[in-house]
């Protein structure tokens, strides 16, 4: 159990450091390699809670593939070089009191109103793995399974169709 | 596993501070990874209530969140390259056309 706690509470540090690294680098590479380590820390913890199939889609997707795209999209851009504050002076406090309501807020019903923290029962054999995502993907998500599909072309035609040079008239 | 308030509670602060990171920062870039760090934080509470549930469907939401944020990604960064090809900048307080 201590060995567990232990665990937890290093990863989440790492986590919430990273995603204040996000928050607060002034170059967008440095937030981007931030997030990455963000991702991969999170693809941890899906590996504790039995999850390892998430857990390498999570790195694979969203680190592997997502990030290398922001990453070009920043570097082609030459976005590094940002730029200064906001407009409005009270927006920065604004935004520290809303976001600190938020996680007080949540805190409170964390840990008052919930249900008793048992410990959880044990996982199904088989719980997690390739397998059972697939045997589910191809039963019961059998709709939204395809409906992704359709969306993955939309999302594909709709990025090339907005980056495509306008032809010139006349 | 530890009781699923751990994993909640972390969700949350993840959640937050990518909230904080779309009302603060003023690159539209950064603002997006903000928005992804909080999409991450909705997939990490799903999967620890899945596991707390003892339940697949969870894992497979989270899945589906994956694929969509994917496209979401695909086409925002389209959407910003294109407005980078007119405006040269892409500092949100500059894209005020729309205004007035």
């Amino acid at each position: 159990m201590m060995v567990n706690l232990i665990v937890f509470f290093g990863l989440a540090l790492v986590a919430v450091a990273s995603a204040v690294g996000l928050l607060l680098s002034k170059n967008a590479v440095y937030a981007a390699l931030n997030l990455i380590l963000n991702f991969v820390t999170v693809s941890i913890f899906f590996v504790l809670l039995a999850a390892p199939f998430i857990a390498l889609l999570q790195i694979t997707v969203y680190a592997g593939a997502i990030m290398i795209l922001f990453l070009f999209v920043i570097m082609l851009l030459g976005a590094e070089r940002l730029s200064t504050g906001p407009v409005l002076p009270w927006q920065r406090p604004a935004a520290f009191v809303l976001g600190g309501i938020l996680l007080v807020e949540a805190i409170y019903v964390i840990l008052f109103r919930s249900g008793p923290a048992t410990e959880a029962i044990a996982a199904s054999s088989g719980f997690g793995t390739p397998e059972a995502i697939g045997d589910l993907l191809f039963s019961t998500y059998l709709l939204p399974f395809e409906i992704i599909s359709i969306l993955l072309l939309a999302a594909m035609v709709g990025a090339i169709v907005l980056t495509k040079k306008r032809k010139q008239d006349g | 596993m530890l009781p699923v308030q751990y994993y909640i509670g972390l969700s949350v602060v993840l959640f937050t501070l990518g909230a904080l990171g779309v009302l603060i920062r003023r690159n539209a870039i950064v603002i997006f990874m903000s928005v992804e760090l909080m999409l991450n934080a909705a997939n990490l509470a799903f999967v620890a209530f899945a596991r707390a549930a003892n339940s697949m469907d969870g894992q497979i939401i989270v899945f589906f969140v994956i694929a969509v944020a994917a496209c979401e990604v695909a086409v925002g960064l389209a959407l910003i390259v294109e407005i980078f090809r007119t405006k040269h900048n892409i500092n949100i307080d500059q894209m005020n056309s729309l205004q007035g």
